[in-house]
């Protein structure tokens, strides 16, 4: 008798809902998503076979020695562990992988600040934006990661492309929240200043607000950098190339040195990613 | 002329405000209203106006509705009802863009925690109203480096804010708004963050550069003494109304209610009145045409041991002592020439009662009040602590 009460329903077929949502996009979009698929998958190929991996390993080390020396303020810590880092990597043969997983990171990060940061203002400014992209943003960070996998792969089929669409989805949330919550806290006074002297909106917004809130920013920035880089691993389920590939196809075969080995290609450039981005933020403080 | 003229500015905070605007009508108070509809009456039907070159002092407690009331003037917030005229022209009526046009070239303002851009430099800081306007670069650098110069700040133009003392901070406000030269500046408790000492430095270096730049200012300030040293003009403010406007002695001599008179008895009155406010009608007597025996008997009529004598252009020439005079009479002397006392106790009729004690208790005789050598008015002991007490008999009439 009490169970017949929740059963009043039968059950509601949410499954087959999106399913064919997501079918009927995949076909209606299809003049967008086969592009994006071909034109944006050829550009990253060129990105890290082209450019990146014809760089020479040893200029590369450089290159990001040199750059995280001059943004730590002519420190040698960062410097140092970069070059035992990238070598290391260089040394157990993933070099390549990490040219892959690099492109992957940097052009979903930047996809991701792309479309964050003008989100972000976006809700800053309009209440009714705030409330209706809010829970959009919850949703987006909460529903677990491989979920997105599945309608990545409709739409864009394996490699790259989706996995960047799948990073974008999982990575963009800090970056849109950093800079709703920096602008709202650039402080009342700072902003009826800017209002009092007769700045227009966009002047109030350059002037005064993005600069107050950049470190709020940035701290966002470096929190979506780092969720695209933790996205690597799951986006080789699909076939993006990279460390994550040999992450997964040692657990596929229990081989744990070789897993090890990718594991730590991938915490190195996590650490230098993160210094770097958290040193770019203190250097505007 | 009047520069700014305000007519029924009335803020109410809330959502049913069209209620709470009724509910004023009938004359409820603003707890009423609160408790009534759960709005807030920020500013109730505010009715003055600003003089050019004038200072206008808005002076209440915290909560009395006088930061809002500076805001609405440059609508920072938006008022209910009522309007505001600057040169004319009705600001509440005006679009976006004309209102911006007048906050960029007539209304500058000076907050009162700075509110400085902390990214920017000293220099950009004081460029700022020039920058959002397109004033080209060179200009708009000399003109907020000459600004930054007339505060006393060419030596920091590339520091930030932060390197910089509350006193120094403020005196770039200062500058950031007069960079604009605007015709009105709204300084909004420009000086409470203050300490004392550097606050009574900069209330002197307005003064000084007002009266060289002769800007309309609307001043907001807490502080009564501060009111009174800067003001031409005072608002007093309470529960969002205006109380009283006046002049500082009008506002002291003749507060409109109980509460003015609160606000105002612990005022060092001594500093605030002048001669001119305590003396008498003086009895005197014509060196051209008197003699010792109508000097004497006008001293028995009016009770007092000697009576200043003037000619006939009411110029002061000096005074006669009781005992002089009858001297004068027993020797047979008539001219009032040889009997006349010349070290005359005179001051003028704008000083300070404050500067008047140490002359009067040096005197033997009431205190002569001259304007150009002319006699206008006697103070005698009495009246001086009768002022000070605030019940004595005070003519504004004088003034």
């Amino acid at each position: 008798m009490l169970d017949n009460l929740l059963d009043f329903v039968p059950k509601i077929p949410i499954a087959e809902a999106t399913k064919s949502t997501t079918r009927w996009l995949t076909d209606t979009f299809a003049f967008l998503f086969d592009p994006i698929k071909e034109y944006f998958g050829y550009f990253m190929e060129f990105v890290s076979e082209d450019l990146l991996m014809n760089i020479p390993p040893v200029i590369f080390i450089l290159i990001v020695a040199i750059l995280a020396f001059l943004i730590t303020g002519k420190k040698f810590g960062l410097a140092a562990f970069s070059i035992v880092g990238l070598w290391l990597i260089y040394n157990q043969g993933h070099w390549e992988d990490l040219m892959n997983t690099v492109t992957l990171v940097i052009l979903a990060s930047l996809l991701s600040i792309i479309i964050g940061v003008p989100i972000g203002i976006l809700m800053s400014k309009s209440k009714i934006a705030n409330a209706i992209i809010t829970p959009i943003l919850d949703f987006m960070q909460t529903m677990p990661a491989f979920v997105y996998l599945i309608p990545a792969v409709a739409f864009f089929g394996i490699g790259m492309v989706p996995g960047v669409f799948a990073s974008l989805i999982f990575a963009t949330p800090p970056t849109v929240r950093f800079t709703n919550l920096g602008i709202r806290q650039v402080s009342k006074d700072l902003v009826e200043a800017a209002d009092a002297f007769g700045s227009t909106g966009t002047q109030k917004l350059f002037k005064v607000e993005l600069p107050m809130a950049g470190p709020t920013i940035m701290a966002g920035i470096n929190q979506t950098v780092m969720l695209a880089l933790s996205m690597v691993v799951i986006a080789s389920m699909i076939g993006a190339p990279g460390l994550g590939k040999e992450v997964l196809s040692s657990l596929q075969r229990a081989q744990v040195g070789p897993g090890f080995v990718a594991g730590i290609g991938i915490v190195i450039l996590a650490i230098i990613i993160d210094r770097f981005t958290q040193n770019l933020n203190k250097k505007k403080n | 002329m009047a520069v700014i003229e305000v007519k029924n500015l009335t803020k109410v905070f809330g959502k049913n405000t069209k209620q709470a605007l009724r509910l004023l009508d009938k004359g409820l108070t603003k707890e009423a209203i609160l408790k009534e509809t759960g709005n807030s009456v920020g500013v109730n039907r505010a009715t003055f106006s600003v003089k050019e070159g004038e200072i206008f002092v808005i002076m209440g407690l915290s909560g009395s509705g006088k930061s809002t009331l500076i805001r609405l003037i440059n609508r920072l917030i938006e008022p209910t009802e009522g309007s505001i005229l600057i040169d004319g022209e009705d600001l509440s009526k005006m679009d976006k863009k004309a209102l911006r046009n007048v906050r960029r070239q007539k209304l500058s303002m000076v907050f009162q925690q700075f509110a400085l851009f902390p990214h920017r430099t000293i220099q950009e800081n004081a460029e700022y109203g020039l920058e959002i306007q397109g004033v080209p670069k060179e200009e708009r650098q000399k003109k907020a480096k000459e600004a930054l110069e007339l505060v006393g700040l060419g030596g920091y133009l590339n520091q930030k804010p932060g390197q910089l003392s509350g006193g120094m901070q403020q005196r770039v406000g200062l500058a950031r708004a007069l960079a604009n030269d605007p015709k009105i500046l709204l300084m909004d408790e420009a000086f409470s963050a203050l300490d004392p000492l550097i606050r009574k430095d900069m209330q002197d270096e307005l003064l000084d550069l007002q009266s060289t730049m002769q800007k309309t200012i609307l001043f907001i300030s807490h502080d009564l003494d501060e009111a009174l040293r800067l003001g031409d003009r005072i608002a007093l403010m309470k529960d969002g109304v205006i109380v009283q406007i006046g002049t500082p002695e009008e506002i002291l001599v003749n507060p409109a209610n109980d509460y003015v008179e609160k606000f105002v008895e612990d005022v060092d009155r001594s500093k605030i009145l002048t001669a001119q406010h305590i003396m008498k009608r003086p009895e005197a007597i014509y060196i051209e045409k008197h003699g010792p025996r109508v000097a004497l008997e006008r001293m028995r009529e009016t009770g007092i041991s000697s009576i200043f004598v003037i000619d006939n252009r009411r110029n002061l020439q000096g005074y006669i002592t009781a005992d002089d005079a009858s001297n004068a009479i027993k020797n047979d002397i008539s001219d009032l020439k040889k009997i006349i006392k010349t070290d005359i106790p005179k001051v003028e009729k704008d000083t300070a009662l404050h500067d008047i004690f140490a002359i009067i208790h040096d005197s033997q005789v009431p205190v002569a009040v001259v304007e150009n050598g002319k006699l206008l008015g006697i103070i005698v002991r009495g009246a001086v602590i009768a002022a000070l007490s605030g019940d004595g008999e005070v003519n504004l009439e004088n003034a």
